[in-house]
């Protein structure tokens, strides 16, 4: 009854192409984004934004870049806690290094640095597929994180071997490092993935989206249609890790203030995938349902019993936690094997016909 | 119905459970405990944990609290993973704690900088940033009795004892096997540097997290064939560790781990093969000192221990027992100022850098023996700890040395250097200590 596009004509392809056709969709989500900037600046407490929040943004940022490259062109990485090291690692060095330059300019260069390492990581992907191009980029995330705990370069020789994220301010606010409030490392981390979304939803459903879609659902017919496959996979390597290393350097910088590699884990790389498997594979949204679920979930069983005002021992509340959780994830799995964003799909159809199914 | 009998019980449990939920005359002190009772390192973590939660409960059961005022503490599980960690400092920062034991180096790194800003303690008893030592550039974190460095001076200092004295040194092989992260590569550069001076061979090897795999690092040992072993090891680390040794025939007395590698869970898997092996640590192991027979007496036998009896005077119980301790001795410090009442977190941290640990004073604690008097600075947030040396004799773990002197004059100078690099980046000032009171 609300949410119907009758009446809503299209005169232009441009208009019929939109990122949203109906005008409903175009105002809750304008609105969503624009809530998302103003409410928890304003009503969230820090627990909120630091615990809850920011790494909520952070894992989307990452679950974008790898949804690119696994969801969309259909390249399997297990590679991306090893390209979140090159970005938080290369935005470390950047920040330290030039001291003047804009933070923003640093996370844009600690992407295109991870851009380039995704590259060349993504270079066996021409010969090697499926799980055996997943061992391949299980290669780079060991060979990653190995090398920035051999390297002392990488840390400037902190005898800790940690590295800190400096303060660094934009438009006169300190956005990074501890002396930043939590509302505006939380603006800065939503308005960087406020962009980068918008920019991955246009990429996708460009001519660049279109050849990564062709060559995840068979590359050969793509080949024949005359997509290039080694460019089109390097690319989406490129992309993929651009956007995983600007995840990593929000992760530093934005959420955790300091890191070691052990931050950026073997562990990190399944936690984001799982992200996208769950949240549903070639879909932007479900990039952040995916993420909002393994990083809000756990957060929220953690704290219900304490809402409920039920006291058990802190081991039993931790495996009950994951045993609900665990639960969930193969109550989704196998009520909706598309993920979260296809579920969020079919009640948009119910809606459409709401009330009147027939 | 059952539902119901359920929710009653456990409603029931709760009110045994919680210490929070009683009515105080003089008000509580509020402490969270960070703790890890489940994942990989959970055998350290929960006799760690049952430490604390016992001596908290023997302060309020015993003495009413630290002078009236009672305890209130939280567990929050970290599985020793540093978000989660943040997640609960976090979360329980709105129950205005006035300190924090982080219980991961990497959990410590993270409260670092938000303990100016919060005004929370941070102590981070014998790990954490060993540059935290230096008072004038950390006032708010204490990692007091001792740091990595000293540590691994005093292990110099032990093997200069075991061959006839330091200049003997002089061409010996040690080995360093580290846990490749932060945590383990602390001692290295204390060790070079002790390299340098005294002349011996230093070989660092680290094993990758979590250190399961370690055949390629104990090859290596074999051909080096090193006089001694010093192992940074964590978890599962340890016990690889130690089984690998006795398998490559060393000598297991010349096998030492640093004191987060020498507890009843890293040696009792490798069996009798780790007979004779030692660790650092810097208090005693076993539950025959007074304190125990108190926490029997007024903890367990109403009912409201943490552990299982047996578990008491485990190497992480004392070492939880300890610090629990050295907290309660800092807020009752800060307290001989600014009267028994609850105190901020700025009152407590007066306190911890006032703290004094008396030999008369542990005694009537019931500690003593356990471990060394101990005084904080101003300057010096590491005190004046000792640490000495502990061997497995196949059942628990027994002190074999004396109280070992770490090399402050080594490790002092080193130390202010990289106060004032960590500082520098945290865009601290240095303070100046004869001005404060």
């Amino acid at each position: 009854m609300i949410y119907r596009e009758a009446g809503q004509f299209k005169t232009t392809y441009a208009a019929d192409q939109a990122i949203f056709p109906i005008a409903q969709d175009k105002v809750v989500v304008t609105l969503a984004v624009v809530a998302a900037f103003v409410v928890p600046t304003a009503v969230a407490g820090d627990y909120w934004l630091q615990a809850v929040l920011i790494p909520f943004l952070v894992y989307a940022m990452a679950a974008l870049g790898l949804n690119l490259l696994t969801g969309y062109a259909g390249q399997l990485s297990l590679g991306t806690g090893g390209f979140m090291a090159v970005g938080a690692y290369a935005a470390f060095k950047l920040a330290t290094a030039f001291p003047a330059l804009n933070i923003v300019v640093v996370f844009l260069l600690a992407g295109l640095v991870t851009a380039a390492v995704g590259l060349l990581f993504g270079v066996p992907s021409l010969r090697i597929k499926g799980f055996y191009l997943a061992v391949a980029t299980l290669a780079a995330q060991f060979f990653l994180i190995w090398l920035f705990n051999k390297v002392p370069w990488f840390v400037n020789y902190a005898p800790s071997g940690t590295i800190t994220a400096p303060d660094r301010a934009l438009f006169g606010v300190l956005v990074t490092g501890p002396n930043a409030t939590a509302q505006a490392r939380y603006v800065f981390a939503l308005a960087l993935v406020t962009v980068f979304a918008l920019a991955a939803k246009n990429l996708v459903r460009g001519r660049v989206g279109r050849a990564w879609m062709a060559i995840r659902d068979r590359d050969i017919a793509a080949e024949i249609i005359g997509i290039r496959p080694l460019p089109t996979k390097l690319l989406a390597f490129g992309v993929s890790s651009f956007y995983c290393g600007i995840a990593g350097a929000e992760l530093v910088f934005l959420y955790l203030g300091s890191a070691e590699t052990l931050a950026f884990d073997i562990n990190q790389s399944f936690l984001v995938l799982f992200m996208i498997i769950i949240g549903g594979l070639g879909s932007i949204l479900g990039s952040f349902l995916g993420a909002a679920f393994i990083v809000l979930v756990p957060i929220f069983l953690t704290n219900l019993p304490h809402l409920l005002g039920i006291a058990i021992s802190t081991a039993l509340r931790k495996q009950i936690e994951l045993m609900i959780f665990g639960g969930l994830i193969l109550f989704f799995l196998v009520v909706e094997p598309h993920g979260l964003a296809r579920l969020w799909q079919i009640t948009k159809e119910k809606l459409r016909l709401w009330p009147f199914p027939h | 119905m059952n539902a119901r009998r359920l929710i009653v019980g456990l409603a029931a449990a709760a009110l045994l459970v919680a210490p929070a939920a009683r009515a105080q005359d003089k008000g509580t002190i509020f402490v969270p405990l960070l703790v890890y009772r489940t994942g990989p390192y959970a055998p350290s973590g929960i006799p760690n944990a049952n430490g604390f939660n016992d001596y908290f409960t023997l302060v309020n059961e015993r003495d009413g609290g630290i002078n009236g005022v009672r305890l209130v503490w939280e567990e929050c599980e970290t599985q020793y993973d540093t978000k989660q960690g943040v997640e609960c400092y976090e979360r329980l920062k709105a129950r205005n704690p006035v300190l924090v034991n982080p219980y991961s180096t990497g959990i410590t790194y993270q409260l670092i900088p938000k303990a100016p800003i919060d005004k929370v303690v941070i102590h981070s008893m014998g790990y954490g940033m060993t540059a935290a030592a230096d008072g004038r550039w950390f006032p708010w974190v204490f990692n007091f009795p001792m740091t990595y460095w000293s540590q691994a001076s005093a292990f110099i200092r032990y093997v200069g004892q075991q061959e006839g004295g330091l200049e003997k040194l002089k061409g010996k092989k040690i080995v360093h096997i580290y846990h490749n992260s932060p945590y383990g590569r602390e001692a290295n550069p204390t060790l070079e540097e002790l390299a340098r001076r005294y002349g011996f061979e230093l070989t660092l090897l680290a094993v990758d997290h979590p250190g399961q795999e370690q055949k390629a690092t104990w090859l290596q040992v074999r051909r080096i064939a090193p006089d001694w072993i010093y192992i940074s090891g964590w978890g599962v680390m340890n016990q690889v560790a130690v089984k690998e040794a006795a398998a490559h025939g060393m000598r297991m007395d010349r096998v030492v781990g640093n004191w987060w590698s020498g507890s009843e869970s890293d040696v009792v898997p490798a069996g009798d093969a780790a007979k004779g092996y030692k660790s650092m640590t810097f208090h005693a192991a076993g539950a025959g000192f007074k304190v125990h027979q108190d926490i029997l007496k007024y903890v367990y036998e109403r009912g409201k221990g943490a552990a299982r009896k047996e578990q008491i005077g485990e190497v992480y119980y004392n070492r939880g027992l300890i610090n629990a301790m050295l907290n309660v001795e800092a807020i009752r410090t800060a307290m001989t100022r600014y009267g028994n009442k609850p105190l901020t977190g700025e009152q407590v941290r007066w306190g911890f850098e006032n703290l004094n640990l008396t030999e008369q004073r542990l005694e009537q604690l019931g500690m003593k023996g356990m471990l060394r008097p101990l005084r904080v600075t101003c300057e010096n947030h590491e005190g004046n700890g000792m640490a000495a040396v502990q061997q497995w004799d196949g059942k628990q773990w027994k002190m074999v040395s004396d109280w070992i002197e770490p090399m402050r004059e080594v490790v002092r100078p080193k130390l202010e250097a990289a106060a004032a690099e960590e500082g520098k980046k945290l865009g601290y000032t240095m303070r100046d200590c004869a001005r404060e009171k």
